[in-house]
């Protein structure tokens, strides 16, 4: 069910959002780099602190330009954003402001209690990080002890009342297979599920060629989307997949710079979650005019609004559907902006792909990783044994992966009937 | 039809309206937010975390005028809505009372 009035033909409302809004309509916003794993496809590369992250007050103030300027809810992650000491001040001060927040977290510190008191607020939703439907596949992407962790937090939630939060999956070639799994645990915990797409960006980059979806699991996953995509979130992160046909639910747009961004921990403001890298780097929100400034008037964002290029994709019969796909991919995947998806399921970047020297490929311009902590992921196929061969991962010590990041731009949204067509 | 964040957390079942009452006295849900956009509005609802587009200036303003209206056909009027394009206003308030952006204004009693 959607909402929406369709009184005037145009421009459509895509052609709306493609020009830019004066404000986001859904932001990220990731609070600190610190994280108690490692997940080896973090988006954001985070581990440790960055000893120059917003403090409290400007944090504060960051949510005073959101609310002036009606961003409706924030999503809030990081990094594990519970860490920061002043995590639930800065989420109490933006409600207090009328800034909804839905924060994604590995589940730490998710207490019963915790539980409880996020079961009372209507303008407090939650996303449990979740990336295999068993320990096995878990824990291989996001370390020892993340499952459980997870599972403790969605049991809570749900002992709590607290019906419809998400649990998010970022799909890779290790849990394709396990989406009726996911789609169960949801059922079970009274959650609603969010399935995102795998990004080469930040220490995903790493993990790439290893855990992108094949291309049979890439159909696969398009078929179950095709039956069960109105039901679950997917941040319209897989209109790529449109080319093999129907439309999937979503807007099929990228909303870089248009509707969507990312403030990270130290206040830089990025197209969008997956774009950690300089080229699309718009300003800070302590620049002089703040965020607002940033989003209004930055140079890079107001190129990110005007009409793009299809480059070698125009010529494509399924170019309206898929649109060339993610731009993050791409550029991570050192290929051109304006050319097909690293995953374009008609095979037309694979010449490409062939031809991209990885010694050139755009690599992120920060990286917060505790090296002490990385992780190396091995295939749990090809393993007999506990899968987390973790390099220098002690057992104490909860490393892995986690991360907010999978926020996608334009997650949580009820699209009206009209934009499928106007796609 | 496309559809990406239908959820159900905190929200009573809506009242189901086959056919919209012109002539009944309607509300924004108190829990939505308007976001006036060029195109003519965002709606967010906190309860069930939605977001709904609105693509007229006119239906915006009829929105903003509904809690100060007798009935949705007296703020369709106010909003300066031409009597043609009262058929799709029509079916637009239909959808947003559907799903609970707008709904039936309770009396005192009800109220208390």
């Amino acid at each position: 069910m959607s909402t929406t009035t369709a009184v005037h033909t145009t421009p459509t409302l895509i052609d709306h959002f493609e020009r830019g809004l004066d404000a986001p309509i859904c932001m990220t916003w990731e609070l600190t780099y610190s994280c108690n794993l490692a997940c080896v496809h973090c988006l954001s590369s985070s581990g440790r602190r960055d000893p120059n992250e917003l403090t409290t007050e400007q944090c504060k103030g960051v949510v005073d330009t959101l609310a002036e300027m009606g961003v409706f809810y924030v999503n809030i992650g990081g990094g594990e954003p519970t860490i920061r000491s002043d995590f639930w001040e800065i989420v109490n001060y933006a409600v207090d402001n009328g800034v909804g927040v839905k924060f994604s977290t590995n589940g730490n510190n998710l207490t019963p209690e915790r539980a409880r008191l996020l079961a009372e607020s209507d303008y407090i939703d939650v996303q449990i990080s979740l990336d295999g439907a068993t320990r096995e596949v878990n824990d291989t992407v996001r370390g020892p002890g993340s499952f459980d962790m997870a599972i403790s937090a969605m049991e809570n939630l749900a002992s709590a009342g607290f019906e419809g939060f998400k649990i998010s999956v970022v799909m890779t070639r290790e849990n394709i297979d396990q989406l009726d799994a996911f789609d169960a645990l949801a059922k079970k915990y009274a959650a609603q599920l969010r399935i995102t797409r795998l990004r080469p960006a930040g220490r995903g980059a790493d993990v790439w060629d290893q855990l992108h979806p094949t291309a049979p699991q890439q159909r696969e996953l398009y078929d179950w989307l095709v039956a069960n995509g109105e039901r679950v979130l997917t941040g319209d992160s897989f209109f790529h997949l449109n080319a093999y046909g129907e439309a999937l639910p979503g807007l099929n747009l990228c909303g870089a710079g248009r509707v969507v961004c990312l403030i990270d921990p130290i206040g830089d403001v990025y197209a969008c979650p997956f774009t950690i890298h300089d080229e699309f780097l718009a300003g800070n929100v302590l620049d002089a005019g703040g965020f607002q400034a940033v989003w209004q008037q930055s140079d890079l964002f107001t190129s990110l609004r005007e009409p793009q290029s299809g480059g070698a994709c125009e010529s494509c019969s399924a170019y309206d559907s898929c649109r060339g796909g993610c731009m993050a991919a791409k550029f991570f995947t050192g290929l051109p902006l304006d050319g097909p998806d690293p995953e374009c399921v008609k095979g037309n970047a694979e010449d490409l792909l062939g031809n991209v020297d990885g010694a050139t490929t755009p690599r992120p311009s920060l990286d917060h990783s505790r090296p002490a902590a990385a992780l190396t992921y091995t295939p749990v196929s090809i393993t007999t044994k506990p899968p987390l061969a973790a390099v220098g991962a002690s057992s104490t010590e909860r490393t892995t992966p986690e991360r907010a990041c999978d926020e996608s731009p334009l997650a949580g949204f009820a699209p009206d009937a009209t934009p499928r067509s106007d796609g | 039809m496309a559809t990406q964040g239908t959820t159900t957390q905190n929200v009573a079942a809506p009242a189901r309206t086959d056919a919209f009452d012109f002539d009944s006295a309607w509300d924004l849900h108190e829990q939505v937010q308007v976001r006036p956009e060029r195109f003519g509005a965002l709606l967010y609802h906190y309860g069930d975390r939605r977001l709904s587009f609105v693509k007229s200036p006119e239906l915006r303003t009829t929105l903003e005028l509904l809690a100060s209206c007798e009935t949705a056909r007296l703020a369709l009027h106010d909003a300066g809505v031409s009597p043609g394009d009262h058929l799709a206003h029509e079916r637009a308030l239909s959808t947003l009372a559907r799903s609970n952006m707008i709904v039936p204004r309770q009396s005192e009693e009800q109220r208390s």
